[in-house]
């Protein structure tokens, strides 16, 4: 080929690219600046106000050394860790699918009664829903209230229990994206497979773990991964409800990052913690692009 | 042998047995439903019902006096509509900046084999899962440095990045679903790839674009801690963050307008996702998962 239009070429596919050019920009001030920064400042004294504000100081990897000496911030992984566990993996994820399996068995009216008092609590804004849960487990909210009926006298939940209601909270707020991940995946099950297994006498609950279940394992992994980032990102939810208190007994690792950066002014032990959650999610990120690919071959 | 099994299973299930059997485990279902619906209906009661009683507090119960105080005492100027309207400059603003932005890229993308798709997909996936809480604390210290704190556009610009990854991977799939074809024969007839663009595929595909602008703009609307941080001045924040004044940062808790003005807030959304949700075959969020 000739130079000229192998120049020519390689100008074209060049020009063609052009349009994605914006989004890339965006990404790399707006992401990719962030997450470099964030590693950077993580190594540096660098704080809010005051003389480590204007020129932060190198200090090694302190901050991360501080991490693990520290009293706080193994509590706090450990409870996140909690909260994804209990929340995510096992409340938003099982109570989901229950739903969407109760719902091919029962009538037309009471699924939509169902989905749409359970997509309520997912399309309100973060904060309202944050009002709303916190209201529910205050001492004199509607928990005690239904207790009460029962002759039960309730606690001041969001003191005694702390991490109990932020984890149902969340189970209230996100238990509608597993519920509409299931109700299409299941909608997708040919029929024919599992009349074919109920002709073989199979038993609701082992067509469900022998059947259905493995047809629909692309969507449960898929479904596992996006409630996992998405619970490890609450931040409104848990600072409205609890603020992390008492004394730290729900502070999870954006907590701790936001009260160490912006209520404690230090910036670098603030993106020192933030570092490892971002970590932690490119992780899962990548995780979930070897899923994905797997899938399709 | 399934077969013979399908025959015996036939004759040894009387078919009415089998139709009592279904009834039974339908009326199962619908009572274990019936418990879950009402119980995620319940915290949504006390909102509800404390916006309409004057004197309301953490309980639930019927106002002695129900009426409609708390909404009109939070419909004024700058408790309710100045923050409603910095919601809707910050919501539409980062929903068109992502859907400019998402559908150039998602062009070359869709239509045009390169080396550089399948990377950038991925890079873009992983980009999705990046937890925004997290980056927080360095795009405040970023904001800093390039002397962008409170600054309306660039939190915009913040937002719609957060976003975009979603953005192009929703309307990179959209535009998949357009026939070549149709473009081909435009090509043929001259028109150029941005006229083709506009005048074919973006029709085609508006139903999709709807989707992916009001997913965006459902998000940005709902986005507390973003604005929070970066906007300091109360003139320009949203009214995600407006709200938590009510939340006893001046004192007292106003309960009753605080559910009044939350509810108000809420509609916009709720009636975005509804008409979303009602007058298009796609839900919102399986295409994410797609």
């Amino acid at each position: 080929m000739p130079d000229s239009t192998r120049r020519r070429a390689i100008k074209h596919r060049f020009l063609r690219l052009l349009p994605v050019v914006p989004s890339i920009l965006l990404l790399a001030l707006f992401f990719l600046a962030p997450v470099a920064w964030s590693f950077g400042a993580s190594f540096t004294d660098a704080a809010l106000t005051g003389k480590a504000a204007l020129h932060p100081q190198w200090v090694g990897v302190d901050n991360y050394a501080r991490m693990l000496g520290d009293a706080v911030f193994p509590l706090s992984a450990w409870l996140t860790v909690v909260f994804v566990g209990a929340s995510a993996i096992l409340g938003q994820n099982l109570l989901g699918l229950a739903i969407a399996v109760l719902m091919g068995k029962a009538g037309g009216t009471m699924n939509s009664f169902v989905g749409t008092a359970v997509v309520a609590a997912w399309v309100l804004p973060e904060i309202v829903a944050a009002f709303a849960a916190y209201a529910y487990f205050s001492q004199d909210g509607t928990l005690n209230q239904v207790l009460g009926m029962f002759g039960v006298h309730g606690a001041n939940w969001l003191y005694a229990l702390p991490m109990a209601t932020i984890i149902l909270a969340n189970i209230w707020r996100g238990t509608a994206f597993s519920m509409l991940v299931y109700r299409a995946a299941l909608s997708e099950v040919p029929r024919d497979v599992s009349e074919a297994a109920l002709m073989d006498g199979a038993r609701g609950w082992q067509r469900l773990a022998y059947i259905t279940l493995p047809i629909i394992r692309g969507s449960i992994a898929t479904n596992l991964m996006l409630i996992t980032l998405q619970t490890l990102a609450v931040f409104t939810l848990i600072w409205v409800m609890t603020a992390g208190g008492p004394s730290n007994a729900s502070t999870t690792l954006p907590v701790l990052a936001y009260q160490e950066a912006f209520k404690l002014g230090d910036i670098g032990y603030g993106t020192a913690i933030a570092s490892v959650l971002i970590l932690i999610g490119l992780v899962f990120g990548a995780a979930y692009v070897r899923l994905l690919r797997g899938e399709k071959q | 042998m399934t077969v013979f099994r399908a025959a015996q299973a036939l004759t040894v299930k009387r078919p009415t047995a089998a139709r009592a059997g279904a009834r039974r485990a339908r009326l199962a279902a619908n009572s274990a439903l019936a418990v879950i619906g009402l119980c995620f209906v319940l915290p949504l009661a006390w909102l509800l019902l404390a916006s309409v009683d004057p004197h309301a507090g953490y309980q639930t119960r019927w106002p002695a006096s129900p009426s409609f105080a708390n909404f009109a005492a939070v419909l004024t100027p700058e408790l309710l509509f100045q923050p409603l309207v910095n919601s809707l400059l910050l919501s539409a603003g980062t929903a068109i900046v992502n859907m400019v932005a998402a559908v150039l890229a998602a062009y070359p993308l869709s239509r045009y084999r390169s080396r550089f798709n399948k990377p950038f997909m991925y890079a873009i996936l992983i980009g999705t899962s990046l937890p925004v809480t997290a980056i927080m604390v360095p795009v405040y210290g970023l904001f800093v440095q390039l002397q962008l704190l409170d600054s309306m556009p660039a939190t915009i610009f913040f937002m719609a990045t957060t976003t975009l990854p979603m953005a192009i991977w929703m309307t990179r799939n959209f535009m998949d679903s357009v026939p070549l074809e149709l473009e081909e024969a435009a090509w043929m007839d001259g028109a150029s790839g941005p006229a083709t663009l506009r005048k074919i595929v973006l029709p085609l595909m508006r139903q999709g674009l709807g989707v992916v602008f009001v997913f965006v703009f459902m998000q940005a609307w709902g986005n507390f801690f973003v604005p929070f941080i970066l906007l300091l001045t109360t003139a320009k924040q949203p009214a995600s963050v407006s709200v938590f004044s009510f939340f006893g940062q001046h004192g007292a808790i106003a309960y009753g307008q605080l559910a009044a003005f939350s509810i108000l807030y809420s509609v916009p959304v709720l009636v975005l996702y509804t008409v979303v949700a009602r007058g298009s075959k796609f839900e919102l969020s399986p295409s994410i998962a797609a």
